[in-house]
C-alpha cells in the first residue's frame, strides 16, 4: 500500500523531463509562436523515439502495455515545457481505440500509432460546451459520416481521426480515404492549434465498445490536461518567482516587498495540492475505474481554474513585459485558457462529479 | 502507486469487525460508560488499531505506516458506533518530539501516560507580545542548584484550565544570544504548583477555551528540557508527519462537506431543497477536490518520506490550505443558514437554530484557526522563504536592528 513512483516510473518521468528541457524547448516552442513552422515536429520525433506514443498500447500491438498514470506524469512535463506537439489529440485516439477497439480493429490502428508513423486526434464536440457524449448528435449512415466537428486539436495534420458520433458510438476515419476536410483559423494556444472538420460521406469503422469507450476516453482527457495544468502552472509559478528575485523597484527587489511575497506564497499554495489530484485521476483511471469520472472531473476542473488563475497572477507579477508577445509567460497563459475550456469548463466538471456522488 | 483493497485489506477489515463485535459494547460490569470506553481503546491498542505510530514499548501500538488500514479502522468504528482514538496535544504533539528528541529517560517517564491520558498537556509558546513573532518571547527559566526556575507569562494556552502540563518555549540563554531562536528550550512543565496562576480567557464565541498563565518563580526538575538547551525552536518547529497528525484535518475536511450536504438537503430554497441548485452541488464539489487534493497528496508525502524519499513541501502548505477551504466552506453555509446566522446558542421554542447551531460556532472557528497556530500571514511568509526561497522580510529585521540600536 503505497502513493509514490516506483523506480520505473520515477525514471521515466526524469526521461522526459530532459527531453524536454526549458533551453531545448524554449528556441523551438519559441518558432512556433512566432509562426516560422506549424509545429514542434523535432521534438514530436525525440518524444516518438522515447516511446511516448506506445505507452498505453498493449504490448501485442506494439506498444508497452503501461497506464494512463505514467502518460499523465509525461503529460505533466509536456504541460511544464509547453511543448508544442500533438500529444492531446494522439494520445485520446489511441486510448479510444484501446478502450472501444475489437481486437481486429486494435491490431489495425494501434501499431501505426504506437510507433508514431500515422499521427492521431480525436474530433468530439460539435457544437459549443458539448464534451459530453450525450451532446454528440453525428449519426452514421451507410457506413459513412457528414457533419461538423469542432476544436480538434492538430487536427490539421492528423492522418487518422477518431470522431464521436450520436449515442456516445465512437468511428475511426482515415483522412486520406477522403470526405474529410478542415478548417483552420488563429487560435489563442497555438502550441495546440485547434481546427473545425467537416467530414461529407467519409468512411468510417465503428469501434465495437463504442459508447463506454467514449465515456473512458473523456476521463482519460480531463485526466491528461490536470497533469498538464499542474505541470503548467507550475512552470509559470517558477518564472515569476524568478522575475521578482531580479526585478528592482523603489531601490529593493520585488520580492523584498512581503505583499510580493504573500501573493507568491497564494499562488504555490494552491499549486501544489493538486499533483495530488491529478495523480489520483490517472490512477484511478487505470485502477479504480468505478471513481474515475469522479476523480476526473474533479482533477481537471480544480487543476485548470488553478493555472487560469495562477497564470493571470503570474502574468500580473511580471508588470508590463508580461504583457508583450516577446516574453514567454503568454505562452503558458494560453495554454492555461486552453486547459480551461478544452474537453468541458470547469463548472460543467464540477456539476458532473456531484452527480457521482450520493448527494 | 497501489491503493487497492487487497486480499490482505478485506482480511484485515474482516478481523476488525470481529474485534468490534466482540468488545463494543462492554458489559456494564466493566464500570460506567467512562470507564468502558476507556477499557475498549485499551483493547484496540492492545490490537493494533489505535495508537499506531507510537511503539509498544511506550504502550502504542507500532503498527506500520499504513493509511489504507487507517481508512479502515476510522470506517469501521464508525460504523460500528465503537468509541474513537482521543486526539490530543499529548499524542499529536508532545510524543512525537519526545520520541525524535527524548532521552530514553525522558521517553520512559512521560510518553506511557500521555498515551494513556494520565498525563494531559497544554502548549505554553505564545506571550502577550509575542504571537507571531515568537522568536521574541520573553518568559526566562534560569538553572538555580539542580531545578529550573521561571518567570513571565503564556497566552493561549488551550485546556491549561483543565491538564496539569504544559510544554514551554521558554528563554534559557543569555539575551545576547543571537540569533534570538537560539536562546529557547522546549520544557515540560506541571502547573500543578504553586508558582503558577491560570486564568481563563472568554474568547468571541463565548466560551473560556484558552488561558493566560503566569509563572513567579514556578519549578521544573533539571531534566525538564527535550532536544537540548536552546534547540527548542528547532523541536517545536519539527514537522508532525504521524500519520494522525496529518489526516485530523483531511478527515475533518471530509465530515464538514457532508455536514454541509446534509444541511442543504434540509434547507429550503425556492421550494425545493437547497442541495438541488446546480450551483451549490458545483460548489461543494469544489471543496470535494480541495478536501481530495489534501488527501491525496498527503498520501504522497507520507508514501516518500516511509522510504526515505524527499517528498517536497507539500506539508508546509497544508495549514494555509486548510484555512483557505474552511473561507469558502463558511461562505457556502453562511448563504444556506440565512437568517439563522444571527444566533449564537440554539434556543428552547421553535425558533431556536436546531441543526444550525453547531454552524454559526463554525464560523467563528474557522477565523481562529486562520489566527492560532501560526497565523495565515504567518504561514505565508513561511512558504514564501522555504518553497520559494523568496527573501527574507526585510521590515521585520530592520525594525528590530533599529529598536536594538536606539537601546
Amino acid at each position: 500500500m503505497n502513493f509514490r513512483l516506483n523506480e520505473d516510473q520515477q525514471q521515466l518521468q526524469g526521461t522526459i523531463a530532459k527531453i524536454l528541457a526549458a533551453d531545448r524547448m524554449q528556441p523551438r516552442t519559441r518558432a512556433v509562436i512566432d509562426g516560422k513552422q506549424s509545429w514542434d515536429k523535432e521534438t514530436w520525433q525525440e518524444l516518438i523515439d522515447f516511446g511516448l506514443t506506445g505507452i498505453v498500447v498493449p504490448e501485442e500491438n506494439g506498444g508497452m502495455g503501461m497506464s494512463l498514470i505514467e502518460l499523465a506524469l509525461c503529460a505533466e512535463e509536456l504541460g511544464r515545457s509547453a511543448a508544442a506537439v500533438p500529444f492531446l489529440g494522439h494520445a485520446l485516439a489511441t486510448i479510444a481505440i484501446v478502450e472501444g477497439g475489437s481486437d481486429a480493429q486494435k491490431a489495425k490502428y494501434l501499431p501505426g500509432l504506437a510507433s508514431g508513423e500515422v499521427l492521431a486526434s480525436v474530433a468530439l464536440t460539435e457544437g459549443n460546451d458539448t464534451w459530453a457524449p450525450e451532446d454528440w448528435q453525428m449519426k452514421p449512415e451507410g457506413g459513412t459520416i457528414s457533419g461538423h466537428k469542432r476544436n480538434v486539436p492538430h487536427g490539421a495534420f492528423a492522418q487518422l481521426l477518431v470522431v464521436g458520433l450520436a449515442g456516445g458510438a465512437l468511428g475511426v476515419v482515415e483522412v486520406a480515404s477522403g470526405g474529410v476536410s478542415c478548417e483552420t483559423f488563429e487560435p489563442l494556444d497555438l502550441t495546440r492549434p485547434i481546427c473545425s472538420i467537416d467530414f461529407d460521406h467519409a468512411k468510417v469503422d465503428l469501434l465495437e465498445n463504442g459508447p463506454a469507450a467514449a465515456v473512458r476516453t473523456w476521463d482519460a482527457a480531463l485526466a491528461l490536461l490536470s497533469a498538464d495544468a499542474y505541470g503548467g502552472a507550475w512552470k509559470i509559478t517558477e518564472m515569476a518567482r524568478d522575475y521578482v528575485q531580479v526585478r528592482e523597484a523603489f531601490g529593493a527587489k520585488l520580492g523584498d516587498f512581503q505583499a510580493i511575497k504573500h501573493q507568491m506564497a497564494n499562488i504555490v499554495v494552491e499549486v501544489e495540492p493538486t499533483r495530488g489530484l491529478y495523480w489520483f485521476a490517472a490512477y484511478s483511471f487505470a485502477k479504480m475505474p468505478e471513481k474515475a469520472t469522479h476523480a476526473a472531473s474533479l482533477a481537471k476542473a480544480q487543476t485548470s481554474e488553478v493555472y487560469d488563475k495562477v497564470a493571470r497572477m503570474c502574468t500580473e507579477l511580471h508588470g508590463g513585459i508580461g504583457f508583450t508577445w516577446e516574453f514567454d509567460a503568454h505562452i503558458w497563459l494560453k495554454r492555461a485558457i486552453f486547459d480551461l475550456a478544452w474537453g468541458g469548463r470547469p463548472q460543467r466538471l464540477f456539476i458532473r462529479a456531484a452527480a457521482q456522488t450520493d448527494w | 502507486m497501489d491503493l487497492s483493497y487487497s486480499q490482505e485489506n478485506e482480511e484485515y477489515r474482516a478481523k476488525l469487525q470481529a474485534f468490534l463485535q466482540e468488545n463494543w459494547p462492554l458489559p456494564e460490569s466493566l464500570g460506567d460508560l467512562e470507564a468502558r470506553k476507556e477499557e475498549f481503546r485499551r483493547r484496540a491498542t492492545a490490537a493494533g488499531y489505535m495508537m499506531r505510530a507510537i511503539p509498544k514499548e511506550y504502550g502504542g501500538s507500532e503498527q506500520p505506516l499504513d493509511f489504507l488500514k487507517g481508512e479502515i479502522i476510522r470506517e469501521e468504528i464508525k460504523k460500528h458506533g465503537a468509541p474513537t482514538e482521543v486526539v490530543h496535544i499529548g499524542t499529536g504533539r508532545v510524543v512525537p518530539v519526545l520520541l525524535a528528541h527524548g532521552t530514553p529517560e525522558q521517553k520512559a517517564k512521560w510518553i506511557p501516560g500521555t498515551v494513556s491520558r494520565e498525563f494531559m498537556w497544554s502548549q505554553g509558546y505564545s506571550e502577550p507580545n509575542a504571537g507571531s513573532d515568537l522568536a521574541s518571547l520573553k518568559t526566562r527559566a534560569e538553572l538555580v542548584g539542580d531545578k529550573w526556575i521561571i518567570n513571565g507569562q503564556k497566552i493561549w494556552s488551550s485546556r491549561a484550565h483543565k491538564d496539569p502540563y504544559m510544554v514551554l518555549l521558554v528563554r534559557t540563554e543569555p539575551e545576547d544570544v543571537a540569533p534570538r531562536h537560539k536562546g529557547i528550550s522546549y520544557m515540560l512543565v506541571d502547573l500543578r504548583q504553586p508558582g503558577v496562576e491560570i486564568r481563563p480567557i472568554k474568547q468571541i464565541s463565548g466560551e473560556p477555551e484558552f488561558n493566560e498563565v503566569f509563572f513567579t518563580n514556578a519549578e521544573a526538575p533539571a531534566d525538564a528540557i527535550v532536544g537540548g538547551r536552546g534547540n527548542g525552536w528547532n523541536v517545536s518547529r519539527m514537522l508532525l508527519r504521524f500519520e494522525r497528525a496529518a489526516f485530523s484535518g483531511i478527515n475533518w475536511a471530509d465530515s464538514l462537506i457532508a455536514r454541509a450536504v446534509k444541511t442543504a438537503r434540509s434547507t429550503i430554497r425556492n421550494g425545493r431543497p437547497a442541495i438541488e441548485d446546480p450551483s451549490l452541488r458545483a460548489d461543494l464539489a469544489r471543496l470535494q477536490a480541495r478536501a481530495m487534493a489534501m488527501r491525496y497528496s498527503a498520501y504522497r508525502d507520507m508514501s516518500m518520506e516511509a522510504v526515505g524519499e524527499p517528498s517536497g513541501d507539500y506539508m508546509l502548505m497544508q495549514k494555509l490550505y486548510l484555512t483557505e477551504f474552511l473561507l469558502k466552506l463558511d461562505d457556502i453555509t453562511r448563504d444556506l443558514l440565512a437568517d439563522d446566522l444571527m444566533m449564537l446558542r440554539p434556543g428552547e421554542g421553535g425558533d431556536g437554530l436546531k441543526g444550525n447551531a453547531k454552524w454559526v460556532d463554525a464560523t467563528l472557528q474557522s477565523l481562529k484557526i486562520r489566527i492560532a497556530g501560526g497565523s495565515s500571514n504567518i504561514q505565508r511568509n513561511i512558504i514564501g522563504e522555504r518553497v520559494l526561497g523568496l527573501p527574507r522580510d526585510q521590515v521585520g529585521v530592520n525594525a528590530r536592528k533599529n529598536q536594538e540600536a536606539a537601546q
